[in-house]
């Protein structure tokens, strides 16, 4: 009972990233408990993802077939508990995604065991699994060792690379299981715009009420733009998205979204407790403030005091220049 | 439809957190609760579908200290037909084993759906709708941002990376809630005259063995204080320097 189970995701018959990075925390983990890595992947028709998942994890458990062509977590919960038993596993882990949050915490109850979410390191000393995690939207950082077995982890993405390497290339294929679907889901509707994901974006330019009305978000998009396609997102502070200026998709902060980017802009934001829990790890923030005393410019790294609708502009400007010389 | 909705009482969103001197738990001094605001969807969801059937009943249910009894009357007061407390003095951060308790009182009780919210703001844990759904064997949908009921089936809708998801999910269901979903209503003074009728019910909670033990907290390292490079757009060339040369994020 010292192996690693990595739960897979797979959508539209793509392996997701962020699964090979929890192979990586696997084979760190594996290494520390003398086992071997599985990985467990659903779907229908999925062995180009279960190839390349066969590169880095010692054996693959392809539950494919037509009646997991569609994501049910309650199916699909049942069939990945049944493989970790057979797997002899003391650790399971799976992203913290969308469906990883879904799927994760159904896959622990059914095995009545332990679970930490959304953890940002998983380790193995003594006979004990622990993680950490941030709490509080990351004002405060939580280390918790596992009671039950095996140890359930969901691993926040972009903690770990990305496992390329290590595998045998086994691949066993298994049927989904007979039984009813509770819940299924029957469309996937793509996001309109191919606006770049909040979370993913290099660069993140968030507006807040300093900007004093929703038609100024105009000046916020425009300086996302200037730094090509792909590249940045708008994101906004609690209080404009509870005006109803911007949807909730686009909140930084502890009751919206917690971003990481390389560079992050907070423009007409006063850096409320609440905001700040959800950008104080971007490595590299620039503050643009009327208030010198703006608790924004005591975390960030840059500050510009003034009108926002003098400096975004010009910024935008000399922003655009800069990529147009790259 | 009977519908249960699980609230957690949370520390302000405003709140600066201290460590304890134990260095595993809160320093509660001068922190101020509130409920916690992904719960606010939910219960606003529970009082809208019992308004659309125009039958069943709304309770609303929390494991924590004596004080969760100002969110729960809160809860009467805006709709909620009746209240439960489970109390406990300890900190609820153990998903699986609150869900097992949870899920142990929630058999019960007659109850069709639950609703929670996507997370405590607290422990950010986001794992015990799901899990509480498949202790009770009901079906799930999470982080919904629009939920719509129609012959006992719930069309559920959210946001996934890069995408939206819709998913049917039958009865009975734990339906967890992300903002969006709805706008929440407020007390108003008919509700609070009317919440001191309704039944409130206080029980110890039998919380299951615990599942994980905090090894430690700690707070992340604090930013270095920044520059301020100047007043307006003239301090625009000495941005960009900086973020070129020094932060090289350009």
């Amino acid at each position: 009972m010292s192996n690693i189970v990595v739960i897979a995701e797979v959508r539209g018959g793509q392996l997701k990233r962020p699964s090979l990075e929890a192979v990586t925390a696997a084979q760190q983990l594996a290494a520390a408990t003398g086992g071997k890595v599985t990985a467990i992947a659903c779907g229908a028709g999925i062995d180009a993802a279960c190839a390349e998942l066969g590169k880095a994890a010692h054996k693959v458990v392809a539950i494919d077939g037509p009646a997991f062509a569609n994501y049910s977590g309650d199916a699909y919960a049942r069939a990945i508990a049944d493989q970790v038993k057979a797997a002899g596993a003391s650790a399971v882990l799976m992203a913290h995604t969308a469906m990883g949050k879904d799927l994760m915490p159904r896959v622990s109850a059914l095995l009545d065991t332990a679970i930490v979410t959304d953890a940002t390191g998983v380790s193995f000393a003594g006979g004990a699994f622990t993680a950490q995690k941030p709490i509080f939207a990351g004002k405060a950082l939580m280390t918790a060792k596992a009671l039950k077995a095996p140890f359930c982890a969901t691993l926040r993405p972009n903690n770990f690379a990305a496992a390329t390497s290590g595998g045998s290339g086994e691949v066993a294929k298994v049927a989904p299981p007979a039984g009813d679907l509770l819940s299924v889901v029957k469309e996937i509707v793509a996001s309109a715009g191919g606006k770049t994901p909040l979370q993913e974006a290099k660069v993140v330019v968030s507006g807040g009420r300093g900007l004093r009305e929703p038609a100024a978000f105009k000046m916020i998009e425009d300086l996302a733009a200037a730094f090509g396609p792909g590249v940045a997102a708008v994101g906004a502070s609690r209080a404009v998205v509870d005006a109803g200026w911007r949807p909730h998709s686009e909140q930084v902060g502890q009751t919206g979204k917690v971003v990481s980017p390389p560079l992050y802009f907070a423009i007409g934001i006063s850096g409320a407790i609440q905001h700040i829990a959800g950008m104080r790890t971007a490595r590299t923030i620039v503050a643009i403030n009327k208030d010198a005393d703006a608790p924004i410019f005591k975390i960030a790294d840059y500050g510009i005091v003034g009108d926002a609708f003098e400096i975004v502009p010009a910024l935008t400007k000399a922003i655009a220049e800069v990529v147009k010389h790259k | 439809m009977d519908i249960v909705v699980c609230i957690k009482r949370v520390p302000t969103t405003d709140a600066a957190i201290k460590i304890a001197a134990d260095g595993k738990s809160i320093d509660p001094t001068g922190v101020q609760y509130e409920l916690n605001a992904y719960d606010e969807f939910a219960l606003e969801q529970a009082l809208r579908i019992k308004e659309q059937l125009g039958a069943g009943s709304v309770t609303v249910v929390t494991i924590g200290p004596k004080e969760c009894k100002k969110q729960l009357d809160d809860a009467l007061a805006r709709g909620a037909d009746k209240a439960v407390l489970l109390t406990t003095t300890e900190w609820i951060h153990d998903g699986a084993s609150t869900a097992a308790a949870l899920a142990a009182w929630i058999k019960t009780v007659p109850c069709n759906v639950v609703l929670c919210g996507r997370q405590a703001v607290d422990s950010d844990n986001n794992q015990l709708p799901a899990n509480l759904a498949a202790r009770l064997g009901f079906a799930c949908v999470t982080e919904v941002n629009k939920l719509t009921l129609e012959n006992g089936t719930f069309t559920a809708e959210r946001d996934i990376e890069g995408a939206r998801e819709v998913v049917t999910c039958r009865t009975p269901a734990v339906i967890s809630c992300q903002k969006g979903l709805n706008e929440p209503r407020y007390a108003n003074l008919k509700g609070i005259m009317a919440a001191k009728k309704k039944p409130f019910v206080e029980a110890a909670a039998q919380l299951a063995p615990r599942a994980i033990e905090i090894v430690s907290l700690t707070l992340p390292a604090a930013r270095a204080a920044g520059k301020i490079l100047g007043q307006g757009a003239d301090a625009v060339p000495a941005l960009i320097a900086a973020l070129r040369n020094e932060a090289k994020a350009l």
